[in-house]
């Protein structure tokens, strides 16, 4: 019975979405609020019972782990933004999460995604692939060096790198409508399966 | 006439659209699916894994994208249950634990696993890769129970395991921030694990640099990239049987963006005129 009403209610709200395809509406107006309400809710019971009891409330209260009121501290100082008069005091703590994801990041995020990339385009040029590979980052940084006019044999490189650029773009958009189209099947897939029984 | 056809209202296009998808889903034709490379070696990893080995499962993804990644998800659990191998889950995203067990317990039950001998469901934590730093090093630390508040002491698969260490393969079925990236970053990058991954389509192109400097072991991309996994481990499943329609579908944007093209320069060849 559960079920059943879960399923009408999806369905009801999944229609409402829809409705939006053809023109804007109270029904879709209606679906939107109660996404966006119910999502926040959810996320605010979620984190009070996944984060904020168990990795802080019950260690620092309970188990009496002190440090813990190192960001304990930081947190309360989070929230004095809500006072405009004091609201200045929510920079430390942000100051603090920026240098220290700043830190935390750095080395790995520039080995990952700068040094080990470099390193994969220094490769034999034997086969095509491997030739359009090289061609296309060099050709493609030429289009990103901004210190000299794009003219001559440089704006020739930069016109091939913007090519590059755009058939990587034409894939990109590509996918993304592969990605839309999965959503709407899905869903079409719950509307005929779940609900009408059709499949 | 060429302005009428310039200006077609956009709801038409839709209605083709939803019309070709609902007659493609109630009638399928059953199209011929290529299984591309990058889908191909996330088998081959999987496949190459001796009985009995652990690996580990990321379920970084929501309901909004359980369309692509829950087939995949499913496609690559039945693999490694078929394969034997242990499975130890967590979620990145707090929506993906439920959807990762429902999978791991259908799977499960086909294949006779038993939760807590076979396979383990961490549950969520918040931080991502800091998360994923954290089991990197002690995974007890920061898993002490799993999605069900059980004490993982009290579950004979995770007895001797401390951290990723033993974990032949990391998947993650991932649907954006935190996910993929910083599985990469920390996991194979930081402590040299091999990961795989199954991500959503829009995603996927930002994803095979990684695969072609070896940073990804493979990469199953969208619903296309689950339905070539269904054919490997030959389960047809969901993402199978949804290729019809996104073919069809996809056959309708193209066939739309040339009649437009078409349809455009004709405009402008005889305003020209």
């Amino acid at each position: 019975m559960i079920q059943t009403v879960g399923i009408w209610v999806a369905v009801f709200l999944t229609l409402c979405i829809f409705s939006f395809l053809y023109k804007d509406n109270p029904f879709y107006k209606f679906a939107e609020h109660l996404f966006v309400g119910v999502s926040a809710g959810y996320w605010a019971m979620y984190s009070w019972y996944n984060v904020l009891l168990p990795n802080l409330g019950r260690p620092l209260f309970i188990e009496h782990e002190l440090i813990l009121l190192i960001p304990f501290i930081l947190g309360i100082m989070m929230l004095l933004r809500l006072f405009p008069k004091i609201g200045w005091i929510s920079r430390w703590p942000l100051a603090f999460i920026v240098g220290m994801t700043s830190g935390y990041y750095l080395v790995t995020f520039l080995q990952t995604n700068a040094l080990e990339q470099a390193r994969a385009t220094i490769v034999p040029l034997q086969n095509i692939n491997n030739i359009i590979l090289v061609i296309g980052v060099i050709t493609g940084l030429f289009y990103f060096f901004f210190s000299t006019e794009h003219r001559k044999a440089i704006g020739v490189m930069a016109r091939i790198g913007r090519m590059f650029l755009m058939i990587a773009f034409g894939a990109s958009f590509g996918y993304t409508v592969m990605a839309r189209i999965s959503l709407l099947i899905g869903r079409f897939y719950f509307l005929l399966g779940d609900w009408l029984r059709l499949l | 006439m060429l302005d009428k056809l310039l200006n077609i209202d956009r709801r038409i296009i839709f209605a083709v659209l939803t019309t070709i998808v609902i007659v493609a889903i109630l009638f399928p034709m059953g199209l011929a699916i290529q299984i591309s490379e990058p889908a191909k070696k996330l088998y081959r990893e999987i496949e190459s894994i001796p009985p009995g080995s652990y690996i580990f499962l990321s379920f970084d993804y929501d309901p909004a994208s359980m369309a692509e990644l829950d087939p995949m998800a499913l496609a690559v659990i039945r693999h490694s249950f078929r394969k034997d191998l242990k499975i130890v889950s967590l979620g990145l995203w707090p929506q993906g634990v439920l959807l990762g067990q429902a999978n791991l317990e259908k799977a499960a039950q086909e294949y006779g696993k038993e939760y807590g001998v076979d396979f383990v469901n961490l549950g969520y934590k918040t931080g991502g890769i800091v998360v994923i730093s954290g089991i990197s090093t002690d995974l007890r630390c920061i898993f002490p129970q799993d999605y069900t508040e059980r004490n993982i002491d009290e579950l004979p698969l995770l007895n001797g395991i401390d951290n990723l260490e033993p974990f032949k393969l990391v998947v993650t079925f991932s649907a954006g921030d935190p996910g993929v990236r910083d599985w990469v970053m920390i996991a194979q990058a930081r402590y040299g694990k091999k990961v795989g991954c199954g991500s959503t389509a829009v995603q996927a192109p930002a994803f095979y640099p990684y695969l072609q400097a070896g940073q990804l072991v493979g990469l199953v991309g969208g619903m296309k990239g689950a339905a070539e996994y269904e054919q490997l481990v030959k389960l047809p499943g969901l993402a199978t049987a949804g290729m019809d329609a996104q073919s069809l579908a996809h056959a309708v944007i193209v066939f739309s963006i040339i009649f437009g093209n078409v349809i455009f320069l004709l405009k402008k060849r005889s305003s020209s005129g």
